[in-house]
């Protein structure tokens, strides 16, 4: 378990975090959010011990990360945004040397290097020089070097940033995967991401948290009016009319769609759906579609972090 | 421990893999080779002096060359992050790449064993000044080393390393060459803060624990600065 408590850093007059205080549960796999320079690696390299803190600290398993740095580190497994590769070393040699520095006994490496190879797919590498993988590859081989003491916390700095459509799933379910099992705090600035593999997202802005739980809190936690749109195949201006003096919603737009259907969006408070289909029905409207706009994690950070 | 010799072995592996540990052995072997062999030859001089007295100049330019990479690359590949966050000690980092230095050192300084073997065949060898000088010029090369690795550790430029520790390497050995300048007092003084002056002192044969401490402790003295400015994390 990760207990952050009140942690501040700043960069000479620059405050990168403000006061942050989180915890993150055994097993969980959190998703850190944040516009650029909101101070997410900022937040992660404190958690590693890479930076001291001006302030605050952070607890790893109850062990205090300036106290017991050692321990701790030896704990958790990190992936900085930068993908720390020696560029004039083979892969193989490249995660030997990792694991000789983990203190993985010397006849155990060679079985968690197969181990790495077979979870991450660096079959095709291992021979190869750092310097002439692509960038899908680099960041395996990083994942690679942080998974190889089998650590029970994982920190991953945008893990997928740079990286193709393809690379992108595959590490997501390589994520996905070693979070059935493992403490992940993975960064991102990709949201979709954060809804496919995070049990809980933290959002952080100019160095503040504003907001903290599941997907699903943080969008019901959401403001604002629901919108449904319905798309008729007649009665457009009977409908028109109705709907524009209907106590229950408000149309806010309304016009001819690609088909040559018309279409209605409206807005209200409450989720109309139901009423809408009795109204359709008792007024013989051919109803070809009825949609309500579903609010998703996009909306929430656009809310949360324009200012 | 464990943890710093694989690192030294890193180090030393990178040196080896690439081109620059064999040129700067062979440069060192050529260059100290040619200043033996003519004193030898042409000047009748059977004596390790004129190796002695090239080699600390050698050094000024091919040690702060060696260590020029070893934090400033660190930090520009991003790889700083990774060591600095694995279990291990800032020093036992630092240790690690000081302990690579010395140990390509030594055998640059073994290789010059040639010569005083030949000389030991050809004619007498002058015994104390030979092991003084040796014992002189690995000390001189470690401190040299450790310097250059602190000016490594305070910029990710591997240029701006080598300027660096090339710049504060010449003042040290310049300072006993200025003593005529200075009064009396102060000439004493920068006398014994000057590299070369113990250096001089040990290739006379006279080992004294002074000149010995002179270099520990200079050579402590830059891995404490380079402690200093690694626990300050510069990005």
């Amino acid at each position: 378990m990760i207990e952050v408590q009140n942690l501040s850093k700043s960069y000479g007059p620059v405050e990168a975090v403000r006061s942050i205080s989180f915890q993150v549960n055994q097993g969980e796999v959190v998703g850190f959010l944040g516009p650029n320079g909101a101070g997410k690696s900022t937040t992660m390299k404190v958690m590693t011990g890479y930076l001291p803190p001006n302030e605050g600290t952070v607890l790893v398993d109850g062990l205090d990360i300036r106290e017991n740095a050692l321990p701790v580190r030896q704990r958790i497994g990190y992936l900085p945004e930068s993908t720390p590769l020696y560029s004039d070393m083979i892969t193989y040699d490249y995660l030997e040397f990792v694991a000789a520095m983990r203190e993985i006994p010397a006849g155990d490496r060679a079985g968690r290097i197969r181990a790495m190879t077979n979870a991450c797919g660096l079959h095709d590498v291992l021979s190869k020089r750092v310097d002439a993988l692509s960038k899908g590859y680099r960041q395996r081989v990083g994942l690679a070097q942080a998974m190889i003491h089998d650590p029970p916390i994982l920190i991953l700095d945008e893990p997928t940033s740079g990286l193709d459509p393809n690379q992108i799933v595959e590490i997501r379910d390589l994520i996905r995967m070693i979070g059935k099992e493992r403490t992940v705090v993975l960064s991102t600035h990709i949201l979709s991401e954060v809804q496919a593999s995070c049990d809980r997202v933290i959002i952080i802005d100019n160095g503040a948290l504003v907001a903290d739980g599941t997907p699903e809190e943080l969008r019901s936690g959401l403001s604002g009016e629901e919108q449904v749109s319905i798309t008729l195949l007649d009665g457009e201006e009977e409908a028109a009319e109705i709907l524009g003096s209907w106590e229950l919603a408000e149309v806010v737009e309304h016009g001819m769609d690609d088909n040559g259907e018309s279409y209605f969006m409206l807005s209200s408070p409450t989720d109309i759906r139901a009423e809408l289909f009795r109204l359709a029905v008792s007024h013989n409207w051919t109803l070809t579609g009825l949609n309500r706009k579903t609010k998703n994690l996009e909306d929430v950070f656009r809310q949360l972090t324009s200012s | 421990m464990h943890q710093t010799w694989t690192l030294t072995k890193r180090e030393l592996s990178a040196y080896f893999d690439g081109p620059a540990a064999y040129v700067v052995l062979c440069v060192f072997l050529a260059i100290t080779g040619w200043f033996f062999s003519n004193a030898l030859f042409l000047q009748n001089v059977a004596s390790l002096r004129s190796l002695f007295s090239i080699a600390p100049f050698i050094f000024l330019f091919f040690i702060p060359a060696l260590t020029m990479s070893s934090f400033a690359e660190e930090r520009r590949a991003g790889t700083l992050e990774l060591l600095l966050t694995l279990p291990v000690r800032d020093w036992q980092v630092i240790l690690g790449k000081l302990l690579s230095v010395a140990l390509l050192l030594l055998l640059a300084i073994a290789l010059t064993f040639v010569y005083a073997i030949t000389l030991a065949v050809l004619g007498d060898l002058d015994l104390g000044g030979t092991v003084g000088g040796y014992l002189g010029l690995f000390l001189l090369g470690v401190t040299y080393g450790a310097i250059g690795i602190w000016a490594s550790s305070l910029t990710r430029n591997q240029i701006v390393a080598f300027i660096l520790g090339f710049a504060i390497i010449f003042l040290l050995f310049l300072l006993d060459k200025i003593t005529d300048f200075v009064p009396a007092q102060l000439g004493v003084i920068l006398q014994y803060l000057g590299a070369d002056y113990h250096f001089q002192n040990l290739m006379r044969g006279v080992i004294d624990t002074r000149d010995i401490l002179y270099y520990l402790s200079l050579t402590g003295f830059a891995f404490l600065l380079t402690t200093y400015t690694l626990a300050k994390r510069p990005e």
